[in-house]
This record gives structure tokens, C-alpha cells and sequence, in this order.
């Protein structure tokens, strides 16, 4: 059974819907409202309150702090500033990814990565014979991601000693909220202007409260993981154990995805010191890589052809699917399939990210994807194109 | 003589059983011997106090082969396997570990012990379903005869391992440390909280006279591991009825397809004319003519007992009379008026319809392992518990429970005395053990049944009340299980068979010896 | 950066020396860099005491390889060998005795009046010895196959081994296929039933912390210290006059004769690396010396956690490191004596010219090796004494004698106090118990010296105070020593090897490590 979150007492109070997700051990609301379209229609025109509070966390300090996080990730953050934030995953001596998250430069020696798998074991393994102390601090932590383009306004109200016009993206500061401190990360999972705020568990209630309370002149809505699944593939953001499967999880060897596989070959760094499955992926840029992560807009005149040929209109969910697809190209060979799809609600289109033999990568490239027309298996036309899908100018801005 | 039968199985424990069936499925006249008046060999459910029904000795399964039960229809013979999910590890300091099917409740729980060993045993149990992968592999196949393989035929063997089992190199070279390790070694490279090491290193002692850190029990705990992957994760499970469900079930099967089953049948002797088997002697002196002879018996008895040594190679005898045949293993069985508390953990739960462990630290385990190993049974044992009717309401009358223990060490051979003076003794040593974690179970004692090795032995006729039929060690597995060039199901005596535990691969309620023994059989062409 | 070699090999115990000195011949520019003052490492002969010599771990010479010995022309050094009359004796606590000699008939004489069964079946037994030591030397003598890539010509090599041992009959293949794994109590049980002979002869496959004999693999073992020669049943018996350290000497002779430059007093701090390539290495003292290529003789562990350094191990390797057990469970007492004790059940000297040994029964064995499972030193611990200066008067003064006694089960890691404290209790306990044995004994002592496994780490740099670089338990043999994958002497570092004990064959003075990592050196 499912522990609740620091946040439970509000959540709980909140989910109408009674729908609940498992989340790393963790309940999570998948909707609060009956339907999510509220919930996503405030992420991308006013704000939303979403509980991340499952996310791991882990903190290492010490002289060898920035050695150790180099050996880890397969970016580089020697020249990463205080305050500053990357994206970054990290790799198995083969050169396959682990695990994806965010890494946070807190001081000179000090980091924090946050994780979606438990990681301490593997971070003090690499750790091994460095001047560090890695710890656990995801107990520790009780997180809320409000996202939206009025997130700014609504967390200035009641955030004190910061002025987040300054905190720009991938960035964090200190503040204080009520009377206690609060970490503000200019961060999130869905593409737009957004922020995380993490606060001892102790202040997780209050924390909901106050900004609940205050966000009601912004449009603040809580929202749910049906609302955040949509927002993040039109974000173009990969989820783990979807789009790619974590190498430690993988049964087998070609379910196992690099970087380079997985869209994330701008994380590579070509140039630091030795990090774990650097040997790998050094060779595979040389060879090239076998597959290649993509976006996907699906025709949607022939997408209603396929419906009309039934005397139907386009049937199209409107939750994100986790459900893999395949694609095949003009000679009906498979070359790979979907991971992610979904209506997007502000493109007005099915899109989807999917992996695919890298020869079928460029953009513009047609292909053919799987849909179920009325009980019968149907290829519908599918295009390239870049990622991510939405990206409005508040999101860095 | 009328009577004539194309095969005679000389006992019918469940080995003997599968054979029977499998030979009848394929058109031949089949008749099992069994001494006792039920069959099941060890696997038997009894009703020693009233109302009160003891899984005598074996009490749980999760290896029994999944196409023995399909092919036997197995099913329809009244085999319901109910799970048994959790394991419970007791600590005396109030705390407790608690493992099952809920993944991030089992790692909240290693985590009060090790936050390392709680991501660690995501990995392990990975690692384990690779080992048990390549192992069920090898225990679905005929031991080849490594003395008549090439090195080309090793590299084909190895090359057809690895791509036909998708193992990496990792894997194969965990596999062959697996199979020449010490259970708490190999435990040891992922964990360091004692309950958990202990627990899971608990499996590579069962029915094994060699302690957790002893090199070679890695392996049995693979063994016991094997069913975890036909099925979901923790494939262990408990026979409705008790593990004489399982027995009952396949003579049942078995007795559809045509077999015989004679009980209170003991043989004497395995008749031979001409180096032939020709069928078997009763003790009553009654004479069974067949043109084969199956034996599920150990060795000790198929070859040293049962026909005359001078028609087997002296290489033979001798591999026979040194067949390590140790038995370590007791079993406690009790009556109780009401469900025990469990001072850790007090009132009833899914737990207590799990095991539960007393397996506090690996030194526990190894202690009880040293008074064994100079002939004493453990003052403290590691001791495996179930509530079989917890599980399966109909083992006891209403509000009333069975307890089932498996306890070990409990050395055949004693050092002082013997069992007969001391078999109440260990009843006490389980008991007083049991009441530091249940403290009121003496107050519900109704009866209590104490089942030393001995009494394996002169129920079952297994010898020296190993459950295994011989333990599970590197020197007798695979091409060298029951004897050295034996290992394929034949003797020097032609149409003389073994199809018991004691042949490869080996004990626990698989029925996969039987199986392959009856493959054999039929693919000489009887 | 100084001047530049091929090779440098860090450590000059034996092993270091053997793989020098192949490569020196080989015609390249070798330095071995040793961090005593002397060399040898345990294969050394010290004088802690004026006028009395000890060896510094093994007494015999009887396992090092005669293919070695003539490969470097050793034959053409000053060595004299000789051998012992008798085998080992041991006494017993009940006044009677043993003694097993090179002369078979001599020992089924001293066996047959404890069993005249057992001293029926001993010349069998020696045979069988025999037969299986034939088999064993083939898989010592050739590195392991790498599982991971299994290829032809990489298995071709052991395509004779199979011949060999199809040719040795199916019959004895499975023999030996079914005693390697068995506990030496098992395949003593076979042979004898006298408690005290299976006691004395089980000794050897205890060596280097195995664990007790009821537990398999150590059948292995037993066999593995006969690799040299069965000889009467109980180790070698062939020694060195002047003690073991002149087998060094003579091998460091040869290397340095080839070219190698020997240094001693040079303490490695790190291997210097270039990404994942080795090009040199860093003395304590700062010097830095390049090369083409290094090899460690040292332990796995110190090779990769202190020279290469943890920081640059990839997790799951470092993990395989970290995974290598140790836990080193033999002392050494060395006894300065005025005079020979005398030992119960000895009527001539000569039963005191092989080993001596106190080990009454396999039980006694087990419970011996019971403790260090608990972090505990042997109650009553397994002791093997030698006292070389019988036969060679060369070791201490006239008259006197240098006594050396190994010692199990004494643990690394104790679970109370710490070695600093225990180091004399122990060395009074194994006095006491000797005297046990020979009454007289504690009067003659003029000087002890105590080595705990603490003082083997710290002087020798053996983790965990281990003679053999690691346990050899079965799954740290063969191809898992040192792990699994890497047991071709090579790392993951480029032109960094290993060449000691921690890797195939394993430990004792075989010098068979130190020539198959040179072969693979010089395949490089």
C-alpha cells in the first residue's frame, strides 16, 4: 500500500476523483477534479499545484563534491555556477542510461541530484574513494512544482527575501515563506514558466496552504499526474520506464538506451575527465548511434480519413498513452515505435515521442504509425518534426 | 504369472508417482509399490491429533514443475496451489523485517536496517532471476557426460547458453560463482543487515548439512529460488490440502491413466535373470514379474539394497556407500487452541499467513550450524513457520491452528544418545526457541509432534531422513547425481532404473527427476 | 620524470622477481621497486635475532615450477636443496605419536599401529595424490580462459588439458571432477578412519585461511600444496639451505644479470595514469618514473584501491575489488631456542626434520576454524612448527635452533580488542599449548617474535594481513581470481597488470603467477 505524502492531509481532502497513482511507494493524485482538462488548462494559462514531493533526492558534500558528480553524470559542472542547475542522466559503464534528473550546485562542495529511482547505493559506490559523503535527504524534503504562466506573480506574493524576476531558468535561490526557509528551482516538468519549491517536511502543510490560499487570485488549481503526463510530452521531456528503460531494470540487453538514443547526446560532455560509461559513449559517437529519440505529429487529415472510412469522427484519448506503438516506414518494416502519445489540447494534434532507427530520425521524415480504427490494426501518416512540441517564451524568459 | 507389468516403481513418493503417470500417458502398464499405507513419500498430510491436519514433513512448494502440471492435468486431480507471499523475520529487540509482494513497503522495511540493502535487493533479485533463468535451464535437460564433450562442444555449449538464455557476461560468471560459494558470501556482496542476509541466506542450508557459511550452499539457495520464475516474483505456495495434496493429486492423476498403486507393499529385492531386470520380490515373498524396474529410492537403497552387488561395477558400490546422505532437518508440528502472538508484530495479518523466519543474524544461523556439526542439535535453530491454516482454513477446526516448523539442525547421527531419548529434548529447544518470539504459544499448546530424522527415516524409508535424498552439493549435481557416469536415469543393470531425488536434478518437490527418468525410460524403447 | 623502462614491476617477492626476470630476459628494460629494505617479500629469509634466521611465510620449495627453475637457468645459481627424512610428525595429546617419512614403508609402519586398515590403503592414497596432482598442474600451469569471450583458439590451450585427462581414463576425470569440491574431511573419510592421521594430513589444506576441513573446497587445497610432488604425503619437504630467501636472491641474480635494475626502500604511492593508461609510477618520496608498462605483484585490492586509487574505478568493478574476500587468519611464532625440545613419541631427531604439527583430529580442526567465523583467535588453534636448523646449521648458532611455528585461526578483524594487545597473549597461548606437546620447550625459549595477520598488513602491505592475496576458496579460483573477467592478468587499465598471488594460479611459492602475467605482458 501506497505511503502518503507530506502533503496527504491537503491532497487527500482535494482528490474528488478519488483516482490515485502509485508513485515510487508514493500516493499520487492522478486527477482531483473528475476530468483533468482544468487541471492541465491551468498549467498552461494559469498556475498549478502539483505535489512532486516522490522524487529522490540525494546530497553529496565535500572536497571531491564536483569530482564525484562529474564521474556520475554525463555532463559537465566544473564550470557549473552556485546556483545554477543542470539536466543531465546519468550512465552504467556500458553507456546506458540509468536515470535522469536534475543537479542543483548548492556551494563549492556542496550538490543535490534528484532522482526518480532510489540511487544512494550507486552514488556512494561511485563515490568510492573520494573525499564525499552522499546522503539521502528525500524524507527530508517535501516538494511542490507550480507551473504556469502566472507562477511568477502568484510565488513573488508570498515569497520573501527574493525577487524571482532575478531567478532566471535553471536557476535557484533562498527565500522564506511564512516564517520558515523555503529553495526555490526554477524548474519543472512541463515546458512552461514553472517552479519547484522544497521545504522541510515540517512546513509541507503550510507551504500548500499559503500558496493555495494566495493563489486563488491567479487561477491556481491543484493538478494531477493526468494533467502533468500531457504537459510534459508536449514539453518533450522523457519519462523513465517509458520512454526509456533504466539499465539497471532493463531484463534485457536492447531495452537498454544510451544518451545519444535517447535525444540527450547534448548532455554528453567530449571534453571532462572520466565518468562512468564514458569508454561507451565515446566509441558510439564514433560509430553512430543505432536508434534515436524523435516527436511525432500524426497527419490528422488522414487520421480523420482512417474514421471517416468508418463513418466516424477522429477517436482520439484525451489522456497521454503510455502504451508503446509501432512504427513502420513506407516499405511496412518496423523501424521502431512509440513511447508516448498524446492530444495535445493547445496544438490541437496527436503527437507522440517515439524511438526509431536513427536513419529514419531526420526531420520531416515520413512514417507510418500503428492506430486502431474501429477494431482493425491501420497505418496512419506521421511526420518528424523537433521537439518539444509547445514552447512558449515565458518559459525562459 | 499373470501378472506382468511393463513397469514397476518402487515407491510412491511423489517422484515415484510423476514417473508412474508419465509412463502410463504413453500406453504402458504401470504398477507403483508403496511400503506405507498412504502414498506421498515425504510429501504427506496427515491427521495426527484430531481434527488437526500436519503437513508431516515437507510443507511448502514452488518448484514443482509447471509442465508436470499441465501434462498431468494435475488441476483436475485437486491441486490448488494458494500463495504464500510474505516472509516475516522476527528480531527479539522488537523489530522485525517483512518482505513481500507490496515492493516499496519490502524495501521501507530492509531500509530500517540498510537504505544501501534496500536498493541493493532490487539488483539481487534481478541477479536471481538471471541465475535461475540458466539454472532452470540445466535442470530441464539431461546431465551430458562431460567426459565424451569436446572443448569445441564446450564453446558450442557455452556460446548456445549465452544466447539462448540472453546472459551477459556478468551473469555467467555470477553463475559460476554461485555454484562454489557459501550462501552468506554470496548474500554478502549485496548486503550487510544481518536479518536479511541471514533470511535469504536461510534457502542454502534447507535440507543441507553444511551452514550458511559453509562454500557450496550458494547454489541451494539458487535451487530453492527456481519457481520464482515461472510464475510472478514469489512463486512460493502452499498445496491446498497440504503437500499430500500434491501426492494425492498425481496418483489420482495417475491412477486415471491406468496406473496401479499397491500400498503396504514392501520390496525386498529387484529379481534379475539374465542382467536383465525382470521385476521385483516382495518381503511377503510374493513375486511381481515387469520388463522395468524404476526405484525412487536413494541410492543407498536402489543399489546396495535392493539387488545383489555382485551384478554392479565396484566404482558403483563404492560411489553408493559414500552418497552424502546426511540428515540435518527436523520438523515440529503443533496443535493450537488460538493463533499465536508475535511479540514483534502482535495480532493476526496477512503476515501470519506468510512464513515467518527465525533468522535473526547470520552468527544465529552459523551457531546453530557448529552444535550440529559435532553431532548436537541446535540449541538455537533457524527455524521456517507457517500457518497452514491460515492459508487453507480446512487444516483445522474452526478458530484452531496448525503450526508447522521446520527446524534445523537436527543431526542424524548424534553425538550422545539417540533420537529416541532425545527427540523430546529438541521438541523443547523448538519450542522454548519459538516462545521468545511467541510468548503465549505455550499456553496454546494442544499437541505437539516431533519429527527427528529419524522418524524421516523409518516413516519414509528416505535414508537418514534427508529430505533431499542426498544434499545438493557440487560433488553430487548434475553429471556426477546419484554416482558419478550414472546420471542419466540408467544402471549397469538394463531395464533397472532410478527416478527418485536422489538423481539429477536433485530434491524439493519438483517432480522433474520423475519426469526425465520417465522420458528416459521411454526413449530406450520398452 | 626520470629516465624511462618497459616495464615496472612494483613488489619483489617472488612473484615480482619471476615476472622481472622473464622479461629482462625477454630484452626489455625492467625495475622492480620494493618498499622493504630487503627483498623476497614472503619469500624472504630474516634474521630478527642475532644468529637466527626465519623465513619470512613458506619453508618449502617444493611447489616452485621446474619448468621456472630451467626457463631462467636457475640451476646455474648456488642452491642447494635438500630434503627431509621425514615427513611431519604429530604428537598427540595422549603422549602417542605419528610420524609419516619419505619412506612409504616407514610410515605404514608408524600407521599401522594406530590402524592396520589405513596402513594398507596409505600407499593407494599416495597414488591417487599422484594421479589428481598430475591433473591439477595442468589447469595451474596455463592462464584461465576468459568466459566472457570464449573463442577457439582462446580455448585451444585447454584442448590438451582435455586430452590429458581423457587420456587419464574417464574414470579418473570424474574422480577428479568429484574430490576437487569435496571438504578434505569427506575425502579423508574415504581413505582412513584414524582420527589422528586424518587430523596431520588434513593440515595442509588448511593453508592460507582455508576454512575448516568440513568445508569444500578444501580437498582443492590439499591437493594444490602437493602441486610439486606428493612426496610422503604431507607437503614437499624440499628446502633451500640458508633458508627460502635464497631462492629470491637467485632469482633477483638472474633478473638483474638480465639487464633489470632491483630497488629497494622504494615506496609506490601511485600508478601514474594517462586517461585509463598507466605510464609510470609516483614514489612516496615524489620521484616519478615512467615506463610503457607496470605490474603490481601486490594484492588486488592495494593494487587497485591504493596504486590506481578507488576514485578512478568504475562502481562495478570497484565493487568486485571490494568484493574479494581476504580476512588473512595465520600468525607466526619464531622461537629463538637454546636447545632441541623434546617432543613427545620422538626417539630419533630425524621425526622432527620434517614439519611438526599439532592437529589430533579433523573436529580439532573444525573447531580451530569455528572461531574466526565470530571474529575470534583459535581457543586451542591448529599449529605447524618447522625447525629447518636441524638440517641446516647454517639458520642458528651451534646448538641451538630456530623454530617457526604458523598458527590458525587467528583473524584479521577481531571482534574485541585489537592485535596491538592480543599480539603476546597469542604468543603465550601457542607456547602453552606446545608445551603441551614438548614439556620443556618454554625453558628454552631465548627470543620470540609474534607476526599477527595485523603485522603481515602492515609489513608486508597484505590486505588483510592475506599470504595468498585473497582466500582461495573455489569461487576465487582459476578464472575468478582475481574476478571474474579480468583474470588474464590484465585490467581495465591499459598496460597495467597484475602478476602476484591474487591472480591464477593463486598463492604458495609456485611462481606461477609471475610467469603467465609475463607471458601476457609480453603478448602486449
Amino acid at each position: 500500500m501506497p505511503l502518503p505524502t507530506p502533503f496527504h492531509s491537503r491532497t487527500a481532502a482535494l482528490c474528488e476523483s478519488y483516482e490515485w497513482r502509485d508513485w515510487s511507494g508514493f500516493l499520487a493524485a492522478a486527477t482531483y477534479e473528475p476530468t483533468h482538462e482544468r487541471e492541465y488548462f491551468a498549467i498552461r494559462n494559469s498556475a498549478a499545484l502539483i505535489d512532486v514531493s516522490p522524487l529522490y533526492k540525494y546530497d553529496i558534500n565535500g572536497r571531491d563534491a564536483s569530482r564525484l558528480v562529474n564521474k556520475i553524470i554525463t555532463r559537465d559542472v566544473s564550470s557549473m555556477e552556485i546556483g545554477q542547475i543542470y539536466y543531465s542522466p546519468w550512465c552504467d559503464e556500458g553507456g546506458h542510461m540509468i536515470d535522469d534528473g536534475t543537479i542543483w550546485r548548492l556551494g563549492e562542495d556542496h550538490f543535490r541530484i534528484t532522482a526518480a529511482d532510489p540511487s544512494l547505493r550507486w552514488f556512494q559506490d561511485c563515490g568510492f574513494g573520494f573525499e564525499v559523503r552522499v546522503s539521502d535527504v528525500s524524507r527530508n524534503l517535501a516538494t511542490l512544482a507550480l507551473q504556469g504562466p502566472n507562477a511568477r506573480a502568484l510565488l513573488n506574493e508570498v515569497v520573501d527575501e527574493l525577487d524571482l524576476a532575478e531567478l532566471k531558468y535553471y536557476r535557484l535561490a533562498q527565500g522564506r515563506m511564512a516564517d520558515f526557509p523555503v529553495t526555490i528551482t526554477r524548474t519543472g516538468f512541463t515546458g512552461d514558466l514553472g517552479y519547484e519549491i522544497w521545504v522541510a517536511v515540517g512546513n509541507a502543510e503550510s507551504t500548500w496552504d499559503v500558496l493555495m490560499e494566495a493563489g486563488q487570485s491567479y487561477g491556481l488549481l491543484p493538478a494531477g499526474m493526468v494533467a502533468l503526463d500531457i504537459a510534459r510530452i508536449e514539453a518533450g521531456l522523457l519519462l523513465i520506464e517509458v520512454d526509456y528503460i533504466s539499465s539497471f531494470k532493463a531484463l534485457i540487453e536492447s531495452r537498454k538506451s544510451s544518451p545519444y538514443e535517447a535525444g540527450l547526446g547534448w548532455t554528453v560532455s567530449e571534453t571532462k575527465d572520466r565518468f562512468v560509461g564514458q569508454k561507451a559513449l565515446t566509441a558510439e559517437r564514433e560509430k553512430g548511434s543505432k536508434w534515436a529519440l524523435v516527436g511525432l505529429h500524426v497527419d490528422w487529415p488522414e487520421l480523420e480519413k482512417l474514421f471517416a472510412f468508418h463513418d466516424l469522427p477522429p477517436q482520439v484519448s484525451g489522456r497521454a498513452s503510455r502504451a508503446a506503438v509501432p512504427i513502420y516506414n513506407d516499405k511496412n518494416r518496423q523501424v521502431g515505435q512509440v513511447t508516448s502519445s498524446t492530444f495535445s489540447p493547445v496544438g490541437k494534434r496527436s503527437i507522440g515521442l517515439a524511438t526509431v532507427e536513427s536513419d529514419f530520425a531526420r526531420i520531416g521524415t515520413e512514417l507510418q504509425i500503428e492506430i486502431t480504427v474501429e477494431y482493425t490494426r491501420r497505418l496512419c501518416l506521421a511526420r518528424v518534426v523537433e521537439t518539444p512540441f509547445y514552447d512558449p517564451p515565458q518559459k525562459r524568459s | 504369472m499373470a501378472n506382468k507389468y511393463d513397469v514397476i516403481v518402487i515407491g510412491g513418493g511423489h517422484n515415484g508417482l510423476v514417473t508412474a503417470a508419465y509412463l502410463a500417458r504413453a500406453g504402458k502398464r504401470v504398477l507403483v509399490l508403496e511400503q506405507r499405507y498412504l502414498v506421498g513419500g515425504a510429501t504427506v498430510t496427515e491427521e495426527i491429533y484430531p481434527g488437526f491436519n500436519y503437513t508431516v514433513m515437507s510443507y511448502v512448494v514452488s518448484l514443482l514443475r509447471p509442465e508436470i502440471i499441465r501434462d498431468l492435468k494435475l488441476a483436475q486431480h485437486g491441486l490448488v496451489i494458494l500463495p504464500l507471499e510474505s516472509t516475516l523475520t522476527p528480531l527479539l529487540d522488537g523489530r522485525y523485517l517483512y518482505r513481500d509482494g507490496d515492493h516499496f513497503r519490502s524495501m521501507d522495511s530492509i531500509a530500517q536496517f540498510s537504505a544501501r540493502d534496500a536498493e541493493a535487493y532490487d539488483e539481487y533479485g534481478r541477479t536471481m532471476y538471471f541465475m535461475a533463468k540458466a539454472v532452470k535451464y540445466i535442470l530441464g535437460i539431461i546431465p551430458p557426460d562431460p567426459a565424451r564433450l569436446q572443448p569445441r562442444d564446450l564453446t558450442g555449449l557455452l556460446s548456445l547458453a549465452r544466447h539462448t538464455l540472453g546472459l551477459s557476461d556478468r551473469d555467467l560468471h555470477m553463475l559460476a560463482k554461485l555454484m562454489t560459494m557459501s550462501a552468506a558470501d554470496f548474500v554478502e556482496r549485496w548486503f550487510e543487515a544481518e536479518p536479511l542476509k541471514a533470511t535469504l541466506s536461510a534457502s542454502g542450508i534447507i535440507g543441507t548439512y553444511m551452514g550458511p557459511r559453509s562454500p557450496g550452499t550458494a547454489y541451494v539457495l539458487l535451487h530453492h529460488y527456481m519457481g520464482e520464475i515461472d510464475g510472478q516474483f514469489r512463486a512460493w505456495g502452499f498445496a491446498k490440502g497440504g503437500t499430500g495434496g500434491i501426492a494425492n493429486a498425481i496418483a489420482r492423476s495417475a491412477l486415471s491413466l491406468g496406473v496401479e498403486i499397491r500400498t503396504e507393499a514392501r520390496v525386498a529385492e529387484v529379481i534379475v535373470k539374465k542382467g536383465r531386470a525382470a521385476g521385483v520380490a516382495l518381503e511377503d515373498g510374493e513375486e511381481i514379474l515387469a520388463d522395468v524396474v524404476a526405484s525412487s529410492l536413494d541410492p543407498k537403497r536402489t543399489f546396495l539394497q535392493l539387488v545383489d552387488p555382485v551384478l554392479l561395477p565396484d566404482e558403483l558400490l563404492q560411489a553408493a556407500e559414500r552418497f552424502n546422505i546426511r540428515g540435518s532437518s527436523a520438523k515440529v508440528n503443533l496443535a493450537l487452541d488460538a493463533l499465536p502472538e508475535l511479540a514483534c508484530k502482535p495480532g493476526n495479518g496477512r503476515h501470519m499467513a506468510g512464513a515467518i523466519s527465525i533468522s535473526p543474524s547470520l552468527d544465529y544461523m552459523e551457531e546453530a550450524y557448529d552444535d550440529a556439526k559435532y553431532g548436537d542439535f541446535s540449541r538455537r535453530p533457524y527455524i521456517d513457520i507457517i500457518f497452514p491454516s491460515m492459508i487453507d482454513p480446512g487444516m483445522a477446526p474452526p478458530g484452531k491452528h496448525v503450526m508447522s516448523c521446520f527446524v534445523q539442525y537436527a543431526p542424524y547421527q548424534l553425538r550422545e544418545g539417540t533420537w529416541e531419548e532425545k527427540r523430546e529434548a529438541l521438541g523443547d529447544a523448538v519450542v522454548d526457541t519459538l516462545a521468545e518470539y511467541f510468548p503465549n504459544i505455550k499456553d496454546l499448546m494442544l499437541h505437539r509432534q516431533v519429527v527427528t530424522p529419524l522418524d524421516i527415516e523409518e516413516m519414509t524409508g528416505l535414508t537418514q531422513g534427508n529430505i533431499f535424498q542426498g544434499e545438493l552439493t557440487l560433488s553430487q549435481l548434475f553429471f556426477l547425481r546419484p554416482a558419478p557416469g550414472y546420471a542419466q536415469y540408467r544402471t549397469p543393470i538394463r531395464g533397472y532404473y532410478v527416478c527418485g531425488s536422489a538423481s539429477h536434478p536433485g530434491g524439493g518437490i519438483t517432480g522433474a527427476p520423475g519426469r526425465l527418468a520417465a522420458l528416459e525410460i521411454l526413449r530406450d524403447g520398452i | 620524470m626520470s629516465e624511462s623502462y618497459d616495464v615496472i614491476v612494483i613488489g619483489a617477492g617472488l612473484n615480482g622477481l619471476v615476472t622481472a626476470a622473464y622479461l629482462a630476459k625477454a630484452g626489455r628494460r625492467v625495475l622492480v621497486l620494493e618498499s622493504r629494505p630487503i627483498i623476497g617479500g614472503l619469500a624472504a629469509t630474516e634474521e630478527p635475532f642475532p644468529g637466527f634466521k626465519f623465513n619470512t611465510g613458506a619453508h618449502d620449495s617444493g611447489m616452485f615450477s621446474q619448468q621456472i627453475f630451467q626457463d631462467l637457468g636457475l640451476s646455474g645459481q648456488e642452491l642447494t636443496f635438500y630434503e627431509s627424512p621425514a615427513a611431519v610428525h604429530s604428537p598427540q595429546p595422549d603422549g602417542a605419536s605419528i610420524t609419516l617419512w619419505r619412506d612409504i614403508e616407514k610410515s605404514q609402519a608408524a600407521i599401522e599401529k594406530r590402524s592396520p586398515r589405513d596402513a594398507s590403503r596409505f600407499p593407494e592414497y599416495l597414488a591417487q595424490m599422484e594421479r589428481v596432482r598430475r591433473l591439477v598442474y595442468q589447469v595451474i600451469e596455463r592462464s584461465p580462459p576468459i568466459f566472457s569471450d570464449v573463442t577457439f583458439s582462446q580455448l585451444w590451450p585447454w584442448a590438451s588439458v582435455g586430452w590429458q585427462l581423457r587420456r587419464s581414463g574417464k574414470k579418473e576425470m570424474m574422480e577428479t571432477l568429484r574430490v576437487l569440491p569435496l571438504p578434505v574431511r569427506d575425502f579423508l573419510d574415504e581413505w582412513f578412519e584414524d582420527e589422528a592421521l586424518k587430523g596431520l594430513l588434513a593440515v595442509p589444506a588448511l593453508t592460507g585461511g582455508m576454512p575448516g576441513p568440513y568445508a569444500a573446497g578444501t580437498t582443492f587445497m590439499l591437493h594444490y600444496q602437493h602441486l610439486g610432488k606428493v612426496g610422503g604425503g604431507y607437503r614437499t619437504g624440499r628446502f633451500l639451505a640458508g633458508g627460502i630467501g635464497q631462492l629470491s636472491e637467485a632469482l633477483a641474480q638472474v633478473a638483474r644479470e638480465a639487464g633489470a635494475e632491483i630497488r629497494t626502500a622504494a615506496v609506490v604511492d601511485h600508478i601514474l595514469l594517462d586517461g585509463d593508461r598507466a605510464r609510470g609510477v609516483a614514489l612516496v618520496e615524489g620521484e616519478a618514473i615512467a615506463s610503457q608498462v607496470v605490474a603490481s605483484s601486490l594484492d588486488p585490492r592495494t593494487s587497485f584501491f591504493r596504486l590506481i586509487g578507488g576514485a578512478n574505478l568504475m562502481p562495478h568493478f570497484m565493487r568486485e575489488v571490494r568484493n574479494i574476500r581476504y580476512q588473512g587468519t595465520t600468525a607466526r611464532v619464531n622461537l629463538a631456542l637454546s636447545d632441541l625440545p623434546s617432543f613427545v613419541g620422538v626417539s630419533d631427531a630425524n621425526q622432527l626434520s620434517g614439519y611438526i604439527v599439532y592437529a589430533p583430529s579433523l573436529e580439532y580442526l573444525e573447531r580451530a576454524a569455528d572461531a574466526v567465523k565470530y571474529g575470534r583467535i583459535s581457543e586451542r588453534p591448529v599449529l605447524e612448527a618447522i625447525i629447518p636448523s636441524l638440517l641446516d646449521p647454517s639458520l642458528a648458532p651451534e646448538r641451538q635452533h630456530a623454530m617457526s611455528i604458523t598458527v590458525q585461526y587467528a583473524p584479521y578483524e577481531l571482534e574485541q580488542g585489537d592485535w596491538q594487545e592480543e599480539r603476546e597473549r597469542l604468543g603465550d597461548q601457542v607456547v602453552s599449548l606446545l608445551s603441551e606437546i614438548a614439556p620443556d620447550l618454554p625453558q628454552l625459549i631465548l627470543n620470540r617474535q609474534v607476526i599477527t595477520p595485523a603485522d603481515y598488513e602492515h609489513n608486508f602491505g597484505l590486505t588483510e594481513g592475506h599470504i595468498f592475496h585473497g582466500q582461495m576458496h573455489l569461487d576465487q579460483l582459476f578464472f575468478m581470481r582475481p574476478i571474474t573477467g579480468w583474470a588474464n592478468y590484465g585490467t581495465p587499465f591499459e598496460n597495467f597488470f597484475l602478476c602476484g598471488s591474487g591472480t591464477h594460479p593463486g598463492g604458495g611459492l609456485t611462481g606461477m603467477p609471475g610467469y603467465l602475467a609475463s607471458r601476457e605482458i609480453l603478448k602486449a
